[in-house]
Order: structure tokens, then sequence, then C-alpha cells
């Protein structure tokens, strides 16, 4: 069979088997359509929180991204995994222990205030939303180029899908179909690392054979591409490149906005007790290191094939798959100084360099640039499409239930019944669902953009105000809603700035503290502290009760089986 | 009343014990991701892991510090499981 014949039967495999799934967990009550009725195990609730988490960026852009920056790229590898370190001990058993179904029911609760309910809302749809479009686009593209369908069909055939579980089964459907999209997205992950490492190193785990000794030469891996680097005129790749304090902040930016991302946040309102939260963060940070420590190894892989096979060869030499992804536009090349070769250096070389490569590709090419059989291929191109349909449907229900319930039931309708908050969940996540094909059909041209983003904005609105929520008793109303509306709107103010008003500023020169765009979550996140601490002090205290919660919370007695929602 | 003032007591107490147990781990968490991975990253990587070709700064940054947050997540569940049944907050 051809690559074509084997993706087409693969992905239907994988597909049949999640819609199985769907049927088997179906939602019938709103406590299993906001949390799976609060029964799953935390082996099974870490299965599920590392397909939530780990979208299309993680399976197709992070090896490559890692791959052209080097060194550098350890802000992704850190910055993404990090986070859950804070998950598990800042929030997780906390936010569990307070027993209600969404990031907005804590703040406006904690903080007594329908406004600071309503504006945790709107920043929990404004992050969810910018991160669903790139998930949508990513299904689009595997679909367009494993299966040769049109972008558009893709997207719809992904829409389907993620419609049929997620508007009928809620986190119930979700949490376990996410649990089989977790094994069919690390499976195909693994094969063709495994694969590559054993032909490259002769080591079965790639987590070592990235840093052994290439088969054959005898010299380290990772000698040989610096070497490479140094000869092609790269920045070496073992180094750095970025400001000391641009990379602290990017990855402060990433660790905290993980954290404070509000479809990984519900994930852990899904298990019984407050010690299966905390237990669950540690299998959902296991299962999720896997991948992330198999990303870099599979960069290193990548990078030296790439370098070994098209550089300095000539064009009529190269193997099929660099014309494969050539009529998709990813790799461009022109021979500009005329000789047949291809030029492919760095900014250090004299020559001129003539290939242009969207590093996006380098784990769907991989296995072709290694020439693996056929059936790889069809695995990595389902693995992909794992991994962005679990993070798609993950936040969409939190649109869906920051739609019914944090504003219907908790804000403007109150009397809603059971059933018609059901109804009203369902609808909104169909509506969400149609909103999120429609930006991944036709993304307005920055969605790319914004995604990497949307920690930056979780980073500076959630964040703090939870941690202050928790830790600190003082933390009042007024401070938490001028925390979140200075940090939110500082990160966006500044983002929006030097990516769409002037992107010609966006250089190390005019940046505030030499932070980037994409760390500028982490000042963001300080303004919010120092605005919400200040503001609180000049405010009264939170009355009595509200410091009664934050006792309660603190400990884990008496969660009971979580709380039923009582009209 | 007596009892009310020894059980807040009590939980002051094991809310001070989580606390500086979470600034213990933190500070693992800082040392080996922003120290080991960034700060002395240049440092680090004068050192070779032997029998390997990673820079021991590199190895911490791509994939050292992902295995000690692993293992640092794990070592709270378990101290903490401790601490709840030392001071009989506990579910179950």
């Amino acid at each position: 069979m051809n690559v074509q014949a084997w993706t087409f039967v693969i992905v239907g495999l994988s597909f049949a088997l999640y819609i199985g799934v769907a049927i088997w967990s179906r939602a019938s009550s709103t406590k299993d359509f906001y949390v799976a009725g609060v029964g799953v195990s935390p082996v099974a609730n870490g299965l599920a929180t590392a397909a939530d988490w780990m979208s299309a960026a993680s399976f197709i852009s992070m090896a490559g991204l890692i791959s052209f920056l080097g060194y550098d790229g350890s802000v992704y590898l850190m910055g993404w995994t990090g986070g859950y370190v804070l998950l598990a001990l800042l929030l997780a058993p906390y936010l569990r222990k307070f027993g209600k179904y969404t990031v907005p029911d804590f703040v406006g609760d904690r903080y007594y205030s329908q406004v600071a309910r309503i504006v945790a809302v709107v920043c929990a749809i404004f992050v969810s939303f910018t991160y669903v479009a790139g998930q949508m686009r990513g299904v689009g593209i595997v679909f367009s180029r494993f299966l040769e369908v049109d972008i558009a069909y893709g997207v719809l055939i992904g829409m389907g899908l993620v419609f049929f579980y997620a508007v009928l089964g809620g986190m119930k459907g979700i949490t376990y179909t996410q649990v089989a999209q977790y094994c069919v997205l690390i499976f195909a992950y693994l094969v063709p690392a495994i694969f590559i490492s054993l032909l490259v190193s002769g080591s079965a785990l790639p987590q070592l054979g990235f840093g052994a000794a290439e088969l054959g030469s005898g010299e380290y891996l990772l000698d040989r591409l610096d070497g490479l680097h140094a000869e092609l005129g790269f920045a070496p790749y073992t180094d750095g490149s970025k400001g000391t304090f641009d990379l602290i902040a990017i990855t402060a930016a990433l660790m905290v906005g993980t954290a404070g991302l509000p479809h990984v946040i519900i994930r852990f309102f899904t298990v019984p007790r407050v010690r299966d939260a905390r237990t669950s963060v540690g299998w959902a940070l296991l299962f999720i290191a896997i991948l992330y420590t198999t990303a870099p190894a599979v960069a290193v892989f990548a990078r030296t094939n790439l370098l070994a096979t098209v550089s300095g060869q000539p064009r009529a030499d190269v193997p099929a798959w660099f014309e494969t992804w050539e009529e998709t536009g990813l790799i461009s090349y022109e021979d500009r100084n005329g000789d047949g070769l291809i030029q492919y250096v760095g900014a250090d070389s004299p020559l001129e360099n003539e290939l242009t490569i969207d590093r996006d590709i380098m784990v769907l090419a991989n296995p072709e640039i290694a020439g693996l059989p056929a059936w790889v291929i069809g695995l990595v191109a389902a693995g992909g499409l794992a991994a962005a349909l679990s993070t798609a449907a993950g936040l969409l229900l939190v649109v869906s239930s920051a739609v019914s319930h944090d504003l219907l039931k908790r804000a403007f309708r109150p009397d809603i019944t059971e059933r018609g908050e059901l109804v009203a969940a369902r609808l909104s996540a169909a509506v969400a669902v149609i909103v999120a094909g429609y930006l991944g059909i036709d993304p307005p041209g920055f969605v790319a953009e914004v995604v990497a983003f949307a920690f930056g904005l979780a980073a500076s609105s959630f964040f703090p105000v939870l941690i202050l929520g928790i830790f600190w008793k003082r933390m009042n109303r007024e401070g938490a809603i001028a925390g979140m509306v200075t940090g939110i709107v500082f990160t966006a103010a500044y983002i929006v700035y030097f990516k769409f008003v002037d992107p010609a500023a966006n250089v190390p020169d005019r940046w505030l503290f030499g932070v980037s765009p994409e760390g500028i979550g982490t000042v963001g996140m300080a303004l919010n502290f120092a605005v919400g601490g200040l503001v609180s002090l000049l405010t009264p205290p939170p009355p009595e009760a509200i410091q009664r919660l934050v006792d309660d919370i603190r400990v884990p007695k008496g969660a009971g089986p979580a709380h039923e929602i009582r009209a | 009343m007596a009892q009310e003032e020894s059980d807040s007591g009590g939980a002051r107490e094991y809310w001070r014990a989580n606390v500086r147990l979470l600034l213990r781990l933190l500070c693992v968490w800082f040392l080996v991701s922003y120290g080991f991975g960034i700060l002395l990253v240049d440092v680090l990587n004068r050192v070779r892991i032997p029998g390997t070709g990673f820079p021991l700064g590199f190895w911490f940054a791509q994939q050292g510090s992902i295995y000690v947050f692993v293992v640092l997540i794990f070592v709270y569940v378990w101290r903490m499981n401790r601490l709840d049944a030392e001071f009989g907050v506990a579910e179950d």
C-alpha cells in the first residue's frame, strides 16, 4: 500500500475508535457535562490532561522549532513542562477542594463579585478561542497534505467529529476520547523517533540517542551538528543567541501561562478527591514528559539529516519528499547562482542562502526524510490529528461552560433548571465548534501569531488572582478586578503594538527591558500581582465568610464527592 | 471553644508546614530550570556528561530539568499525603 492508503486506513481506524468511546461515555447531567461526574481516576485524568494539553503545536511544530532554534528552543521545553510544577503545588489541590466547575466560578465566588466573574469569563473565552483556531488549522493542514483534500473539507471533517463527541458527551465524552487520543499520539510520535534513533545512533531510546556517537563516523552527534552549523554559517546548535533576560521571561510566561490555562485547570476538577488532584498532575506531567524529552532528540536527528541530505547537493539528486513539500509551498528553493546545487547556509556564510523551509514540516517530513516505511507516515498523520482534536475539544468545553454555567446560570439566569442548563451547554458547545471551524477555514491573518500569545494572556490575567486568592486572605474584590484588567490590557497592548500596529519596531532594541512579545506575559503578570496587592491594601478586606472559604480550601478534609449544582 | 482553638491552631500549623514544603520544592524547581538551564548554562557547558556528547548545561535545559520536574511532583504528593495524615486532615 502507498502512503495515502495507509493514512486513510490508520486515520479512519482512529476516528472510529474516538466515536466508539464517545458513544460509550455520553453525559446525562450537567455534572457529567462539566466535570465528568467527578469520577475520573487520577491516571486516566493524567492521560486525558496530557492529550488535552499537547496540541498541534506540541506534536507538529515543537520539534521543528527546536530544530531551527537549537539551545534557544529550550524555553519551550522547560516552559511547557515547568508550569505543571506550579499547577501541582500552587493551584490544583486547592481548586479541586473548592469543588466548582469552572475557573470563573472560583474567581466569582472567591472575590464575591459578578464583575470579577464576568471579567474572568471574557478572559477565558478570549484565551480559548485564540488557541482553538490554531488547532482547527492544524487539522486542515494534516488533511490537505496527507489525504489530499482541501483544507476547508479537512476542517469540516474535524469539526464534525469534535461536534459529535463534545456536544454529546461533554467533559465525560471528551475525557475518555482524550485518553484514546493520547495513546494514538504518543505511539505515533515515538515510533518514528525510535526508528530514526536506531538508524542514526544505534540507541533505542531517542533521549540517549541524541547524546550518543553517530554510527559509522563515531563522532558525537551534537559535535557533528555543531560542526555542520559552523561550516554552513549557522549559529552553533548547543549555544544560544537570545538574551538571558528574554530567555527567562519567555520561559516564565510559558510556565505561568500553562498553569493559568482554563482548559488545563478544569481537568483537575474531574477527579474524586484532593489527593487525586495532586497525583494526577504528576501523571499528566509524566505522560507529557515522554513526548517532551523525545522532541529535542527528534530535533537533532531531523536537523542533521536535513543538512546532510540537501545542503550542497545537486537539486536533481534530492529525494522525492523534497518535491512533495515544495508543491505545498512549505519548502521553497531558488537557484540564485544557477549552479544547480542547493546552497542552504546561515547568516555567517559567504554564500547566499537559496532554500527556505517552513519549520512546521520537520516532524511531518522527518519519517520521509529518513526513508521510513509508508505506514509510519500514515501513523504520524493520525497522531497530529489526535493532538489537534483533543486540544480543540477541551477548549470548546471551556467556552461552552463559560457561557452556559458562568454567564447564564451564575450571572444572568440563576433560576434555570438542570435540564435547561444542559441544553444551553450543548447549544453553546455547538456554536463554539462552528465559530472555531470558521476561524480554522478562514483564519484572520493573525491567528497563527496569536496562538502563542494565549499563554501570555493567561499568565497575565488568571494566574495572579488564583494564587493570591488561595495564598493571601487579605486579597479582595477590588484588587482582583484591577489586577486582571491591568495584566491583560498591558499584555494584549504590547503584543498588538509589536505584532500588528508597528511590526517594523519588533526588534530587541525597542523592547521594554529587552523582553520580546512572547515573554511579555511575565511582565504583565508581575504588574497584575503588584496592582492587585496594592489596590487590595487600600480597600476594605474581604468579608468574614470569604476568609472562611479560603481556610476551607486550604485543607483537603471535607471535599466530599464533589458538589451538585443546586438551583 | 478549646476544641475550636486547637483545631484552628492545627490548621495554621498544617498550612505553615505546607508552605515550607512548597518553598523548598520551588527552590529546586528554580535551580534546575532558570539556574542550570539558563543562568549558569555557559559555566555548566564546559563540562560534558561522561560517555555522551551532552554539554551539561544544554542537557539540563533540554532533558534534565524535565526529569526533575516529574520527580518533584511525586515527592510533593508523597510528602503531602504524610502531612495530611499527621494533621488528621486527610480525606476518608
